[in-house]
């Protein structure tokens, strides 16, 4: 499978701290802007989503998982790093001038809070023809047609295409937000939690509408969620994240079932989950490292892990490969589930 | 063995301009001394709504048009501001959903804790700021000393909420409600917050009503779980009950739709229809009858009423065959 | 907040701001009556002057001062003009200072205010220190620089009104750009292939333009009191164009002999269009204000 995306290297640094004038005047002329604190949003991020996959993103708040896919997205800039779509390098073109590029229509984003993400003074209509407009240049008749075609493809009455975001509920917004990202028919799109503000019954509507969706177009899929539960039903494989880097990856059910890092188990052991035989409670105490200039001898975990020794202290562990499951941890091998016996 | 809070026939309107909105009709349930009971339901449910009323902090445009609220042998819905003030804050106690907004912006936390000392637990004003600090303690905050002195923004939103918790437990409450205390937090936080809530309740023996959304959390962290849908309990159950036999079709649903009770997202069922619009006066009796499959003559009626002191109560006229009764059927001859 | 969506009529934007402010209207009678005042004004302004039964500049000495009656309802001047004819007509100037001003000014602020918010570093800093310097003044001594600078021409009360205003609307445009700079709708829209000036045009400006239109309507109370006050100071409108400033300078005088009516109706028209704006811009405020949106 050709890869749709290929990640490679993706730091994304921001200044910590002290970006006034003052501030910044004095840390240079003590010693130079490389004094400057830096918090290490997205850092060393590598991996590749191929065509017609689904991918999860999950980790805690802060962990960088916005901030990596608004750099996917290009909404903002990389540090250092390469973004490639099939072969086009897109990490070259800034983000300030890739909303004019030929190639933004093919990736798209569906966005958490789907009524923040309309303009409240644009009909829903008015929000699903933007993109229409702006990017495969329709007008007049051929607009409306696709228009209408997209909202009945994700299940929106037409009769509510005239209508403000706040005149319509939470499922009939999610809609909106999605017909406007797949209306120009993207490669891949990206969810951002797109059925954390909705109820359990509106999101099993909206999740359905989104695998009916991929079969019919072949998109790709890069689904960032906290919902763990959700992320397992949904994607092929699952990425997760911890203070700016991949701890963990493979494929969704078997992460699930057999984590192999310590903080990708200590999330499964939080999911609360219908059927609890009440088992062991392993709990994460504290609060993570520092994203500001991190240490980059020591495990991002170490700390917080109910295990730390001294490797994890001298040695950051590197992303290692046990088959099609990745982990960046020193003691992974242990959890490694074990190899079935052929009989 | 008399509950900490029993809720009897509870009815609320509010006024709006587009007509009056009957949000609660006739909710009835009870929480036993130390116990966890979870109110759950979908947004227009109207569990929070309950908690409101009992508290005695509903919207201005609000009203409680019928019922009572027990704690103790004090009606809450009737008790004169005097007399709830007495109650709130000190004998129940609330934690809200979205911690940093709860918590003042320009006090440190250290004193919002120590102002519920001095007003309701009989703290002095000189003690107070050390009582603080230990309840900081207590609530799994380190470096409490230097804590105390933070404004809320200065802290993450799990901290913030553990501060919400301590100056709930300030007074040690003998009622504890918690509105989605961890919707928004990261579910590792939920997790710990769940924690010390529960370990807390149970070192005060302090009985909780818990709010939620979350079916599979409601399970996970309460005794018994009482469902809403449209302002109506449809269902209410000890926990293990009520997911090995859900009667309600709602509940039945509700867990259906659950993520986590799916393999597969084809395998998962949307719950039919929508809320029926509350504004409306001509609502029938089972608000519920109008998208359920199961709906037949009997449900145009007034809802049966619960058996006095049955364990497991269903609103409904055509309920789930209880899977607890054995089934009938003819024996087969096991082959040899 | 529930599923159930609202308002199942099918309706224009217009449409329904117009049931809406019929409706605040009909909530809150205060606001009925600045609307039908508005109007007044505004048919004044418009018709004044065909409909005055005096020509308001034709001198008349032998009827100087005389009280109001029924032949001048308003009383006549010290020239003997028509006091009621003079008011009426002062109307379409003054409310043409009053119009302009906020035009030029929510051009100007809105536009720098928006900008600066938007974008951020040095354009806010410019716009900034600009607003700054401006509002290091004390603003009717601005305008009375600015005016006599300039020179004493309607044009250039209008612009110096402008610039008075100009911080007070760059600072809220700038706020209600700042707040929506990093919404959803910002990012989707960048991802709809909009660039940055489309962003600022298309989303962002519609969202702030009904805020800044209740700033307005207080502004044009604020911008015919400025007038009145620079005229009454000899500079801007001069005699023996009618403008209501100019009026209340020149009866002030005669105040003392007696001879009330010459600074009083001009003074009351000054009042009543003042509390109008100002009572609409209350009105307008609610019929904007989100939280009481349907």
């Amino acid at each position: 499978m050709t890869a749709l995306l290929d990640a490679a290297d993706v730091f994304k640094l921001y200044p910590a701290a002290g970006k006034r004038l003052w501030t910044r005047l004095r840390r240079r002329l003590a010693g130079g802007p490389e004094n400057v604190p830096k918090v290490h949003a997205v850092d060393d991020v590598s991996f590749t989503i191929g065509k017609g996959e689904t991918i999860g993103l999950v980790g805690e708040s802060g962990c960088g998982k916005s901030t990596l896919v608004r750099a996917l997205t290009r909404l903002i800039d990389v540090s250092e790093g390469s973004i490639k779509l099939n072969t086009r390098e897109l990490a070259l073109k800034p983000a300030r001038v890739f909303a004019r590029d030929r190639d933004r229509a093919r990736i798209q984003m569906v966005f958490q809070d789907a009524g923040e993400s309309i303009n409240p003074r644009f009909t829903a209509f008015a929000a699903i023809a933007d993109p229409l407009r702006r990017l495969r240049r329709l007008r007049g008749q051929a607009l409306r047609q696709r228009v209408e075609t997209v909202a009945g493809q994700c299940g929106l009455p037409l009769q509510l295409l005239a209508r403000f975001p706040h005149q319509l509920s939470g499922g009939q917004r999610a809609r909106v937000g999605i017909a406007r990202a797949v209306a120009v028919g993207p490669d891949l799109l990206v969810l951002d939690e797109p059925t954390a503000a909705l109820d359990v019954s509106v999101q099993v509507v909206i999740l359905q509408l989104l695998q009916r969706l991929k079969a019919q177009t072949g998109m790709s899929y890069l689904f960032v969620s906290h919902d763990l539960s959700v992320v397992r039903l949904l994607c092929d494989r699952v990425l997760v994240m911890y203070l700016g880097k991949i701890v963990e990856s493979g494929p969704a059910r078997e992460v699930f079932e057999h984590p192999l890092h310590p903080y990708t188990q200590a999330l499964v052991a939080a999911v609360p989950r219908l059927h609890d035989d009440g088992g062991e409670r392993l709990r994460l105490t504290g609060e993570p490292r520092s994203p500001i200039d991190p240490d980059p001898q020591v495990c991002r975990f170490y700390g917080r892990c109910p295990r730390g020794t001294d490797a994890c202290r001298t040695t950051m562990p590197a992303l290692r490969r046990f088959g099609d499951r990745e982990v960046a941890c020193h003691f992974a091998e242990e959890f490694l589930p074990q190899p079935r016996s052929l009989s | 063995m008399t509950a900490a809070l029993a809720v009897e026939g509870l009815s609320v309107q509010f006024r709006t301009r587009s007509g009056v909105v009957h949000a609660l009709d006739n909710v009835s349930f009870s929480v036993a001394r130390g116990e966890t009971v979870a109110l759950v339901g979908e947004s227009g449910s109207g569990k929070s709504v309950t908690a409101y009323a009992v508290m005695g902090i509903l919207d201005p445009a609000g009203r409680v048009t019928a019922g009572r609220a027990m704690f103790g042998d004090i009606d809450l819905l009737a008790a004169t501001p005097k007399a709830l003030a007495e109650v709130r804050g000190r004998r129940i106690a609330m934690i809200f959903q979205n911690p940093r907004t709860a918590l003042n912006p320009i006090r440190p936390v250290g004193r919002q804790i120590a102002d519920v000392l001095i007003r309701h637990g009989g703290v002095s004003r000189r003690a107070a700021p050390e009582h603080a600090v230990e309840m900081l303690r207590a609530v799994g905050i380190t470096d409490p000393a230097r804590r105390a002195k933070a404004y809320p923004f200065e802290m993450s939103g799990g901290m913030c909420q553990r501060v919400m918790i301590a100056i709930a437990l300030a007074a040690k409450p003998s009622l504890l409600i918690a509105d989605e205390p961890t919707t928004g937090l990261d579910v590792t936080t939920q997790a710990v917050i769940m924690d010390l809530v529960g370990d807390l309740a149970k070192e005060l023996g302090m009985a909780t009503i818990f709010i939620t959304h979350d079916l599979a959390l409601a399970g996970q962290r309460s005794a018994r779980i009482v469902v809403m849908h449209a302002g109506h309990v449809v269902e209410n159950a000890p926990t293990k009950e009520l997911f090995a036999n859900p009667r309600h079709p709602y509940t039945a649903e509700l867990i259906a739709a659950t993520p986590d009770s799916a393999q597969s997202l084809d395998a998962l069922a949307a719950i039919p229809g929508s809320l029926p619009d509350l504004r409306r006066a001509d609502l029938p009796p089972c608000r519920y009858s109008e998208r359920c499959p199961r709906k037949i003559a009997a449900c145009a009626q007034p809802l049966p009423a619960a058996a006095p002191g049955a364990d497991h109560i269903v609103a409904c006229w055509n309920p789930l065959p209880d899977r607890a009764l054995p089934v009938a059927y003819p024996q087969t001859v096991s082959a040899a | 907040m529930t599923d159930i969506a609202v308002t199942p009529r099918r309706e224009s934007a217009l449409g329904a701001a117009l049931r809406h402010a019929r409706y605040v209207v009909g909530e809150n009678p205060v606001t009925g009556f600045a609307v039908a005042l508005f109007v007044l004004i505004v048919l004044a302004a418009a018709f004044g002057p065909h409909l005055v039964p005096y020509d308001p500049l034709q001198s008349d000495t032998s009827e100087a001062l005389k009280a109001p009656s029924l032949h001048h309802l308003f009383g006549t001047d010290q020239l003997g003009r028509d006091v009621f004819s003079r008011v009426i007509v002062a109307t379409r100037l003054d409310f043409f200072i009053a119009v302009a001003s906020v035009a030029l000014v929510f051009v100007m602020g809105g536009f720098a205010g928006v900008a600066a918010g938007f974008f951020g570093g040095w354009t806010d800093r410019i716009v900034g220190r600009i607003a700054d310097t401006i509002m290091a003044f004390p603003l009717f001594v601005l305008a009375m620089g600015i005016v006599a600078a300039l020179g004493n021409t309607v044009q250039n009360i209008v612009i110096a009104t402008a610039i008075v205003n100009f911080p007070l609307y760059a600072r809220i445009a700038r706020a209600e750009a700042n707040v929506r700079r990093e919404s959803g709708f910002v990012e989707a829209a960048r991802l709809s292939g909009n660039s940055d000036w489309r962003i600022v045009a298309f989303q962002i400006l519609p969202n702030v333009f009904p805020i800044l239109v209740v700033q307005m309507s207080l502004t044009m109370g604020y911008a015919i009191l400025n007038a009145a006050g620079l005229s009454f100071i000899g500079l801007g409108v001069r005699p023996p164009t009618p403008e209501w400033g100019i009026m209340v300078a020149e009866g002030a005088q005669f105040i003392v002999s007696g001879e009330w009516w010459n600074a009083f109706f001009p003074g009351a028209a000054l009042m009543v269009a003042v509390f109008c704006f100002n009572l609409l811009g209350d009105g307008l405020r609610d019929m904007v204000d989100p939280r009481r949106r349907t």
